[in-house]
């Protein structure tokens, strides 16, 4: 299939890995910022084409992850009122709250939909005017543009009765938390191809020149993250740390314009926090004065919820690239995708989730080489 | 005027509604009305015509045995892309039959219909599963018709019973999956899935998919004659292909391994599936079967099916090992090797 398989060309990776050997003499930590890289990344195993000193650490970039437990809590809450509906992304409704998860609330008759767009919450608001109908606006930069546009509509159309309940995060943010970190390991990193689509990556350039990293924008398919990780090594071994954009197929340096204006309008930074890290200053989105109206935390008078995470698991550390999902006693035994414990086990997306879905726990059970 | 009229506590609008009521299955005039004026012109066969309580039919030829299986369907939409809620359900269980090498002889069907149904649509349903019942040559014995509260249902479910004679010497079995065997499938994955999720509220996109439901009988019985060996034979529906490999490499205490670059896919399933973040081997197919070959018959085998209409798509898909027991692998097109899990619930589709 065009766009596709030529990206995923046995030949051409066995070549770009036989190039990312050659280059490597000494040991590297990569990080893949993005949830959607980590899961190309264990489901074509590209880590086990990589030469043993080039380490593969899984970023942050996983919005489902990193949405805190408390904003879940107050999602729930809004989802169990009889007069709501209640829109979310798929992957959002297998995600544990501190009671139950979407799923469940819609056995118990809670009116809770699945939408693949934004603006078909908005058209529910149209279509059900006697109801309240949220949207459960998570994500990166990515899609915020779209969450902007549903938001704006539902304000240009005085549809008063929709709202988002908006946990936005930011990447730029959780890099520089992860570089500051006394601990850090991650030395050089794969840039997130669909995030740098909508905001560009200039605001990556003083990232890779304050900390001294090497920032290669990376895509998603087997070539994209072999390349990128081949672009990264080389920067590491002639000792440059430079932003560069392999991914220009669809990536711009300044983005998208029209979607950065339409982000602009509709929200604005704010302090978030992320699950499994906690509080990172001036690292999401929140609505700007103009469409606070249609902020749900503030219409159903959600705020004064607050949850304390779990202490058991180590999702911080691996979103932080300091441990690896198999690292956890808890991996694959208490913590499943079915009662995941935390952060990285909830979404598809998730490192954790990633390495049970593709059988690193029965890898690891029945002694094959990690 | 009848006893059963003069009974009747259901508001009738008139002598021939055009929808559903709940008097259709109250056992009275109307539901008698149903069945001389619908089921019994449509489905026809002096068996049901004898409105008994029961079938009686003929004992089986000595030396071959009987198999029996049982299905429910609900899907939404009722009409699809290639197929309706009655096609499917005659396929279903005439399929459950086929791959245990049966010849599918009788069925019985079993209505729940929700109060408002439109007497159309029911009629379009029922002369689906005539046409599908005369495409296999199984006959329509008995039946039942209940009706739900509006609300209480979805449109229409339908269960489907089924009765096959297997042949003296056949012996299919999920349990004789030997190491070396190969993996064949019938055909492109994923296909009633996806053309179903297409036309779901909320999820529409253009596509010409169609969903793949067809009997599987003849398919079956050719790949019994070019094989007498094969060890056994699954329709991959629910939980797709992943499902039936899952099932195999447990009760055989094997392992499987596919080949990523020789699964058959359709673009546009294949397109579909990258967008909502589905993996195309665990959806439902419904025209499909999988067959468990000697390696040695794994290529006049494939010829073969290749030839039947329902089999233009078949391949080799994987092998089976003895190394890993219970386990599904799967080598990438890059040459890399991992697992294929077992699924927990329904797919969900991701973010991003």
């Amino acid at each position: 299939m065009k766009f596709l398989d030529e990206y995923r060309d046995g030949h051409a990776a066995r070549q770009l890995a036989a190039a990312i050997k050659k280059a490597t003499t000494r040991p590297w930590v990569l990080m893949e910022v993005c949830g959607g890289q980590t899961h190309s990344i264990v489901k074509f195993g590209i880590d086990d084409l990589l030469p043993p000193g080039v380490e593969l650490v899984h970023g942050p970039g996983c919005p489902v992850c990193v949405t805190p437990l408390e904003m879940l809590d107050k999602a729930h809450a809004i989802a169990r009122r009889e007069d709501v509906i209640f829109c979310s992304f798929g992957d959002m409704l297998r995600v544990p709250g501190s009671n139950g998860d979407l799923l469940q609330i819609k056995s118990q008759g809670g009116d809770v939909r699945v939408v693949y767009s934004p603006l078909d919450a908005m058209q529910l608001a149209a279509k059900f005017p006697h109801k309240k109908v949220v949207f459960f606006a998570i994500g990166f930069e990515t899609t915020a543009p779209a969450n902007a546009m549903a938001v704006k509509l539902a304000h240009q159309r005085k549809l008063s009765n929709f709202f988002a309940l908006v946990s936005h995060v930011l990447v730029p943010p959780a890099i520089t938390a992860i570089l500051k970190s006394p601990n850090n390991r991650v030395q050089g990193f794969l840039g997130p191809g669909h995030v740098c689509t909508v905001v560009g990556y200039e605001e990556y350039e003083p990232l890779a020149e304050r900390f001294h990293v090497p920032i290669v924008v990376t895509g998603f398919e087997p070539l994209d993250l072999l390349e990128g990780i081949l672009l990264c090594v080389r920067q590491l071994e002639v000792g440059t740390a430079t932003v560069e954009n392999p991914y220009s197929r669809v990536v711009q340096r300044i983005g998208n314009p029209a979607a950065k204006a339409l982000i602009q309008d509709v929200f604005e930074v704010c302090d978030r926090k992320w699950r499994g890290i906690g509080e990172i200053p001036m690292s999401g989105y929140r609505l700007t004065e103009k469409y606070r109206a249609h902020d749900a935390e503030r219409f159903f008078e959600v705020d004064m919820i607050q949850t304390v995470e779990s202490a058991v698991c180590i999702s911080g550390e691996i979103l932080r690239g300091n441990r690896k999902p198999t690292d956890c006693p808890a991996f694959g035994k208490e913590c499943t995708p079915r009662s995941p414990l935390g952060a990285t086990m909830v979404s598809s997306e998730g490192a954790c989730a990633a390495y049970h879905a593709y059988g690193r726990a029965e890898m690891l059970e029945i002694g094959v080489p990690q | 005027m009848s006893a059963t009229e003069g009974f009747s506590t259901c508001a009738l609008p008139n002598n021939n509604p055009d929808c559903i009521l709940l008097g259709h299955g109250s056992g009275g005039r109307l539901t008698s009305e149903l069945i001389r004026h619908i089921f019994l012109p449509i489905f026809g066969g002096d068996e049901l015509a004898k409105l008994e309580d029961q079938a009686t039919l003929p004992a089986p030829s000595p030396g071959t045995r009987l198999a029996f299986t049982t299905d429910s369907f609900v899907v939404k939409p009722i009409f699809f892309r290639g197929g309706d809620i009655g096609r499917l359900a005659v396929c279903g269980t005439v399929n459950d039959l086929a791959v245990g090498g049966a010849i599918p002889k009788y069925l019985s069907v079993a209505f729940i219909l929700e109060e408002g149904l439109a007497i159309t649509d029911l009629t379009r349903i029922v002369k689906s599963m005539k046409l599908t019942c005369d495409e296999v040559g199984i006959t329509i014995v008995t039946g039942d018709t209940k009706v739900v509260d509006r609300g209480k249902g979805d449109q229409i479910f339908i269960t489907t019973t089924g009765i096959g004679e297997v042949p003296a010497g056949v012996n299919l079995s999920i349990h004789s999956a030997k190491p070396g065997d190969r993996i064949l499938i019938s055909g492109t994955i994923g296909d009633h899935g996806v053309a179903i999720l297409s036309e779901r509220e909320g999820l529409q996109f253009e596509t010409e998919l169609q969903s793949d439901v067809a009997p599987l009988h003849d398919l079956a019985q050719l790949i019994i004659r070019e094989c007498p060996d094969v060890r056994c034979m699954r329709d991959p529906t629910r939980g797709g292909v992943s499902g039936v490999l899952h099932e195999l490499s447990e009760a055989s205490k094997v392992s499987v391994r596919l080949d990523e670059a020789s699964l058959p896919f359709r673009d546009e399933v294949r397109a579909a599936c990258e967008m909502l973040g589905l993996d195309p081997i665990y959806v439902a197919n419904e025209g499909k079967l999988i067959a468990v070959v000697p390696a040695t018959d794994a290529e006049r085998v494939l010829t073969a099916v290749r030839s039947h209409p329902n089999g233009r798509n078949a391949a080799i898909i994987g092998e089976v090992r003895a190394e890993r027991r219970g386990m599904v692998t799967i080598r990438s097109r890059i040459g890399t090797e991992r697992i294929v899990p077992q699924l927990t619930g329904e797919q969900l589709p991701r973010i991003c």
